[in-house]
């Protein structure tokens, strides 16, 4: 099993979230991961999936996502040849005592402490999974009291974008009507 | 939408919009049932030109769509209300995803204000045929009425075809607003490729030349692209034999000499030796279906593959293919004849000679066949003679089980189209509906249902609806009085121990329960009886004569005859058994 991340553009309509999610349990795979937002175009939208599996079924998963008369672009993202975030807010505890060495691991891992309690402090951090486990390892002594994680994102390096391209609209002629015995 | 975009613009109701835009798209016949969240569409159709036909449960509104459908190529249409109306599609929406049946399912919903809220009969249809249709809608601003019925026709109709459902709030049906039939229409995710890549076409008539023992393996996607005119050119011009799935049957015609029969579980020694000792499958419009491989790893081992389809996701999904060309099956065909006699202008062809030899020596060694009982009536003769005498102009349609097997095997197919069946869901119930939508798509065929009598139990509610609306078809029920299918895998595999699967139709104090004989006529149906061979041509020509109502035939059969041959669920095609305990032995010296 490896690891794979999708960049996939829908269009921004009411279920299409349902409709990917739905097709993802049907056929037996596994999401590792989710995030879903805006682009620069109004009316489409970009999730990034994370999933774990061999590559024949992968390229089936991309298949089957393609199918989906509301999915216009599926990408995969090469992690090397990418910027992939994730964002976590954990909240420590910290006492007069302990506040200096989780300050210390903040500044170290480049994180934000966004607010402070008299028994706990509460840190955002960035970056890619990877380093965010590493953070959350150092905070473990000082006693992690609550945190929440949000899905990947990813960009592709350099100046190509999935997106521009995509975006032409090219509409297909309505078939005359048949006339109606009778 | 833009304005240039559009023609007309007038004043009507959400529910004139729904009609005008069904008529636009060119529905000619709609089946279904009204109700509440519906019932404001149903005003404005009582004085359209389209014809609705008003079935007796929605299950078979949704199976005549799909019978229409494959009889005339068009996209078959029926509509129902909110909840329960809606949830009776399930079954014919699965049935038609999986046997890619264009069709348009409209439903009401409860007012877009109550929706959520447990109102009454309210279901989240678009939410429960997510996974069972090809696309679904639910609209609550009235003015996306006509863009949405023009773009579910589209989906439905092209592509791989399948089942669209366009779910309407009854808010939306009742307001204003202005009817606008859209002239293009912007779908960015929906691009079906149907041009095949000529590097592609290439690459596979390179593979079918250099091949030794190549097999065209021909599914329903040939159907549907109405290639069956391309596809005997590409047989005849290669030699190359056929098989044909059980969605396909009529897409090659029985009487040809390359022809092998159809493959799989219930295929014939020739077809299924045919794929499973090959050395190139050429798939056309064909899946790779569980039921064609038997276990995929010991399935045509020495193979390599081309596999066309419209639909990329079919293909490498269950076996790899060496070459994928993805496009339209006619398209495909006539591009593969045109390379291939290229090729030969230059003086290369194929050399299959040993490999046909071999397979014919198969045919003719292994042909079908059954033993017709001492006493009582055989199933598989009735159908050899309902084909003998209706002929292969006439539209067969059957349900699921042993009927379905000796249909597709003892009908004499010439023509495509002329089979309808419930191949991928295997949906016990499908005949009578089906062939009532077949019969009004092509009211001059003669329609046969050849249904058991557990499948007839199912939905012969509509043999009313086939009465009333003057749509004359023809039953034939191979009345083992069990489920008989399931009643032959307890005799091989239960060590006959008949669970369940007695309908006990004939122990009530001698009485027949149902009498279908009694219930035909109940319905306005002329009913016939027929349990001996002697009678069986007399009654099918009765059967024939009679062509202003439905008529039922109650073929009341042996009941331990079996579907042969049989390769066991799940088991290796080489272990195909053509009847009980009996292996074919296949000489291979010619190989």
């Amino acid at each position: 099993m490896s690891t794979h991340t999708l960049s996939v553009l829908v269009e921004n309509k009411p279920g299409v979230l349902a409709r990917i999610a739905g097709l993802f349990s049907r056929r037996g795979f596994n999401i590792d991961s989710l995030a879903v937002g805006p682009t620069e175009h109004p009316e489409v939208s970009r999730m990034t999936i994370v999933v774990s599996v061999e590559d024949s079924p992968l390229e089936q998963v991309t298949k089957q996502l393609n199918k989906l008369v509301e999915v216009i672009k599926i990408v995969e993202l090469d992690d090397h040849d990418s910027i992939e975030r994730e964002l976590l807010l954990v909240k420590v505890k910290a006492d007069a005592e302990t506040r200096g060495q989780v300050l210390d691991a903040v500044q170290l891992f480049r994180a934000k402490v966004v607010d402070v309690a008299p028994d706990a402090i509460t840190i955002e951090v960035t970056g890619n999974a990877g380093k965010l486990r590493d953070f959350l390892a150092v905070l473990e002594p000082f006693g992690v009291r609550e945190l929440v994680q949000s899905g990947m994102v990813a960009i592709g390096r350099g100046s190509r974008s999935i997106t521009e391209r995509t975006m032409r609209p090219v509409p297909v002629p309505v078939p005359a009507a048949r006339a109606i015995p009778g | 939408m833009t304005e240039q975009g559009t023609t007309s613009g007038e004043r009507v109701t959400g529910a004139q919009s729904l009609i005008k835009s069904l008529e636009s798209a060119g529905a000619e016949n709609i089946f279904g049932i009204p109700g509440g969240a519906i019932l404001p569409a149903y005003d404005p159709l009582y004085d359209s030109r389209i014809r609705h036909i008003l079935v007796r449960h929605e299950q078979g509104a949704g199976h005549a769509a799909q019978g229409y459908a494959v009889a005339t190529g068009k996209v078959g249409v029926c509509m129902a209300t909110s909840g329960p109306g809606a949830t009776n599609l399930v079954t014919p929406l699965a049935d038609a995803h999986m046997d890619s049946v264009p069709m348009v399912a409209v439903t009401g919903q409860v007012p877009a204000a109550a929706i959520g809220t447990d109102a009454f009969q309210e279901a989240d249809i678009r939410g429960i045929t997510m996974p069972i249709t090809k696309h679904n809608f639910l609209v609550t601003n009235p003015d996306d009425i006509p863009r949405v019925v023009a773009e579910a026709f589209y989906i439905a109709s092209t592509g791989r075809p399948g089942p669209v459902l366009v779910d309407v709030a009854k808010s939306a049906l009742q307001a204003q607003t202005t009817f606008r039939w859209p002239t293009e229409l912007n779908l960015p995710g929906y691009r079906p490729v149907t041009r095949p890549h000529s590097k592609q076409v290439r690459e596979a008539s390179r593979l079918i030349l250099e091949s030794r023992r190549p097999v065209l393996y021909v599914g329903g996607g040939v159907i549907r692209a109405r290639a069956s005119k391309e596809l005997r050119t590409l047989a005849e011009l290669t030699g190359i034999p056929v098989v044909t799935t059980l969605m396909a049957r009529g897409a090659f015609p029985d009487s040809h000499p390359q022809h092998l029969g159809m493959p799989g579980m219930h295929g014939t020694v020739a077809a299924v030796a045919g794929l499973q000792k090959s050395d190139l499958i050429i798939n056309l419009g064909a899946r790779f279906d569980d039921r064609v491989t038997g276990n995929l790893d010991s399935f045509a081992p020495g193979a390599k593959v081309i596999h066309a389809d419209i639909d990329p996701a079919e293909i490498g999904k269950n076996r790899v293919a060496d070459v994928p060309i993805v496009g339209d099956a006619r398209e495909v065909i006539a591009d593969l004849v045109v390379a291939l006699q290229a090729e030969q202008e230059k003086g290369t062809t194929g050399d299959y000679e040993g490999w046909v030899k071999f397979l014919a020596g198969v045919k003719m060694q292994y042909p079908l066949g059954y033993d017709a009982p001492a006493e009582g009536l055989a199933p598989q003769y009735v159908i050899e003679r309902i084909s003998g005498i209706a002929g292969p102009e006439a539209i067969y349609v059957s349900g699921v089980g042993q009927h379905q097997m000796w249909a597709t095997h003892y009908v004499h197919f010439e023509h495509p189209n002329t089979w309808i069946n419930s191949g991928g869901l295997g949906t016990m119930g499908f005949a009578v509906p089906a062939a009532m939508g077949a019969k009004v798509g092509r009211p001059e065929a003669c329609v046969w249902a050849i249904d058991g009598d557990g499948c007839f139990q199912m939905t012969n509610q509509e043999l009313a609806t086939c009465t009333i609306e003057n749509i004359p078809i023809k039953v034939a029920i191979i009345n083992n009085e069990s489920l008989g299918m399931v009643r032959q895998w307890q005799t091989l595999f239960y060590e006959g121990r008949y669970s369940n699967t007695d309908l006990q139709s004939q122990v009530q104090n001698s009485r027949r329960v149902p009498d279908f004989v009694k219930l035909a006529e109940a319905y306005g149906a002329v009913g016939l009886s027929c349990d001996h061979p002697s009678e069986v041509d007399a009654t099918i020509n009765k059967a024939m004569e009679i062509n202003d109502v439905p008529v039922v035939v109650d073929f009341r059969v042996e009941r331990d005859a079996m579907v042969w041959p049989m390769v066991a669920a799940g088991t290796s095609n080489d272990n195909i058994k053509y009847a009980r305990d009996l292996a074919p032995e296949f000489e291979e010296d010619d190989l």
